[in-house]
């Protein structure tokens, strides 16, 4: 059973990932990632990280989409729905490639342990995020509070000019 | 491997729960226009829906006949799949939801260890179909409808989350069944160890009730929040375009969602399905049609607020508020406070800023009536010294 679940969020992954570069409209390439993204979930379910799942639709599924599609959408969507195809896309591939050689030999060379897959419970994970990683957490939060100042003085700004 | 996923998992089984409880909710969101507009006759001194059977109890039906029979119009410049999509977007997660709401404590499709972040997930994707609904239908106003859903449901998604972690951090769980099994004396005891807990957290933190309450009316877009579909600015919003069978689509996934608010905040906040005497879900059903009734109460009393003045209100005032809800919280929890000293610093909290807001909200009211007071004096003079003369 669980192969077979696999086997079909692996490829709604993947499809999903296709369809992002390969639509010609950019909302549809926003569906597609939104399709990709939710299936991850799916994988991430079946590693029993319910909490990784739950986070991943919550902050990809829900936030970062919905942020994309408003940017899409604030621009002037009617005049280019066919953007997603331009003069970087060597650059892109190769970047890629790049990615999936290293991601690919990093695994070929030192293979997962053979565990038993578990989930490490929401309360344990939260005493490990609050002790051992207690540093960089803080450090993500400073980063987003940085991002929020920016995002206030460069939305000032604009309104003053 | 250990395979979790090759238990005898019996397929006919869950589509068969899937769709008790479609059924049921559907009867629910039935019930709910018929007492919608009951409600609101009474409130605006009507008497509502009368011809269709009993007191008018078979109008949903012809409403529900109407929109399946009413012609499914698609825009000729429509974006089709999304069109087609965003309907589903929208009331896929609004059902999800309900697989973990808990009606008593074994009526429930399937209890969720993380059930409360289940559904804070799961309902931010309902914001997603909003959007595309207004994008696809390839039209201005359902455009600006879809903006501006995106911008206030994710700004009031904050103060929800927010006050949902505080009654996580209350009973230490996120499983829907233990925190309204800490509520009521007697039945699990609470995670605190000094104290007489057992009360509904309603008790223990009313601001963080106040804040659930009109965060959770500004994520169902209920009137004095329903600015992205205002009938009279944007004729709809996202949903303008849509017609018949897609429509009601929606419409079922709003009332779903709206049932959905006042179960939580039964769950959350005023002790779940538990009370004296009567069978559980009994109780289950009063608390959640008491908010319910409370949800129409507000629509039949205020009017609409403006794009900016809700937006300012979500950052300035429920932001701030729900981060102060937190801090009382933690503040009881670390330094093992008695519940009534929370209660009542929570309570006094709530009226102050509640005092606030209501200066703030009727100062222009009362600039025009001071303006008006002066007229009508200046009125009055002149009239005694043409009189005079």
């Amino acid at each position: 059973m669980t192969e077979v679940l696999f086997g079909i969020a692996a490829a709604m992954t993947l499809g999903g990932g296709l369809g992002v570069v390969a639509t010609r409209n950019v909302v549809h390439a926003a569906l597609f990632l939104l399709l990709s993204l939710v299936s991850v979930a799916g994988l991430y379910l079946l590693l029993f990280a319910e909490f990784l799942a739950l986070v991943q639709v919550l902050i990809y599924g829900g936030a970062i989409i919905i942020v994309l599609l408003f940017a899409i959408m604030l621009t002037r969507t009617r005049e280019y729905p066919r953007i997603s195809d331009n003069r970087q896309w060597p650059l892109a591939i190769l970047a890629a490639g790049g990615l999936f050689a290293v991601v690919t030999a990093a695994f070929l060379w030192k293979p997962a342990p053979d565990a038993e897959p578990q989930g490490p419970g929401l309360a344990k994970l939260g005493e490990t995020l609050f002790t051992d990683w207690a540093l960089p957490f803080e450090v993500a939060s400073l980063v987003l509070l940085v991002a929020l100042i920016g995002a206030i003085i460069i939305a000032r700004a604009g309104g003053r000019g | 491997m250990p395979d979790r996923f090759d238990l005898p998992v019996d397929i006919g089984l869950i589509a068969l729960g899937l769709l008790i409880l479609f059924t049921a909710l559907s009867v629910v969101v039935l019930s709910l226009t018929w007492l919608e507009r009951k409600f609101l006759g009474r409130l605006q001194r009507r008497l509502g829906p009368t011809r269709t059977g009993p007191m008018g109890l078979l109008q949903p039906v012809a409403d529900a006949l109407k929109l399946v029979l009413k012609e499914d119009l698609i825009p000729a410049w429509a974006d089709r799949t999304v069109f087609w999509v965003a309907p589903l977007i929208v009331l896929v997660p609004s059902f999800m939801i309900w697989v973990t709401i808990p009606a008593a404590n074994n009526l429930v499709l399937r209890n969720l260890d993380m059930g409360l972040f289940y559904i804070v997930a799961f309902s931010v994707v309902t914001i997603l179909g909003l959007v595309l609904a207004g994008w696809g239908s390839a039209n201005k106003y359902g455009t600006l409808g879809g903006l501006r859903s995106a911008a206030q449901l994710i700004s009031y998604e904050i103060p929800v989350i927010m006050v949902v972690i505080s009654v996580a951090m209350l009973a230490q769980s996120l499983d829907l069944r233990e925190i309204s099994n800490f509520q009521y004396p007697g039945v699990q005891s609470s995670p605190q160890e000094s104290g007489f807990t057992n009360i509904p957290y309603a008790v223990i933190m009313p601001l963080g009730l106040v804040i659930f309450l009109i965060a959770g009316l500004a994520e169902l877009g209920r009137t004095p929040f329903d600015i992205y579909f205002a009938e009279s600015e944007i004729v709809g919003g996202p949903f303008v375009e849509y017609s018949g069978a897609h429509w009601s689509v929606f419409f079922l996934a709003e009332y779903m969602n709206t049932f959905a608010i006042a179960a939580l905040t039964a769950l959350l906040f005023l002790g779940g399905w538990h009370g004296p005497f009567l069978p559980d879900w009994i109780w289950f059903l009063i608390k959640a049609y008491f908010v319910v009734l409370l949800i129409f109460w507000v629509r039949g009393t205020f009017p609409r607020l403006r794009i900016d003045q809700l937006m300012a209100f979500a950052w300035q005032v429920m932001v701030p508020l729900s981060f102060v809800n937190i801090v009382i919280v933690a503040i009881y929890l670390f330094y093992g406070w008695p519940w009534w000293a929370a209660s009542l610093l929570s309570l006094a909290c709530t009226m102050v800023i509640g005092y606030l807001v209501y200066k703030h909200m009727s100062r222009p009211a009362a600039r025009v009536a001071e303006v008006y007071r002066r007229q009508q004096q200046a009125n009055l003079k002149r009239k005694l010294e043409v009189g005079g003369r």
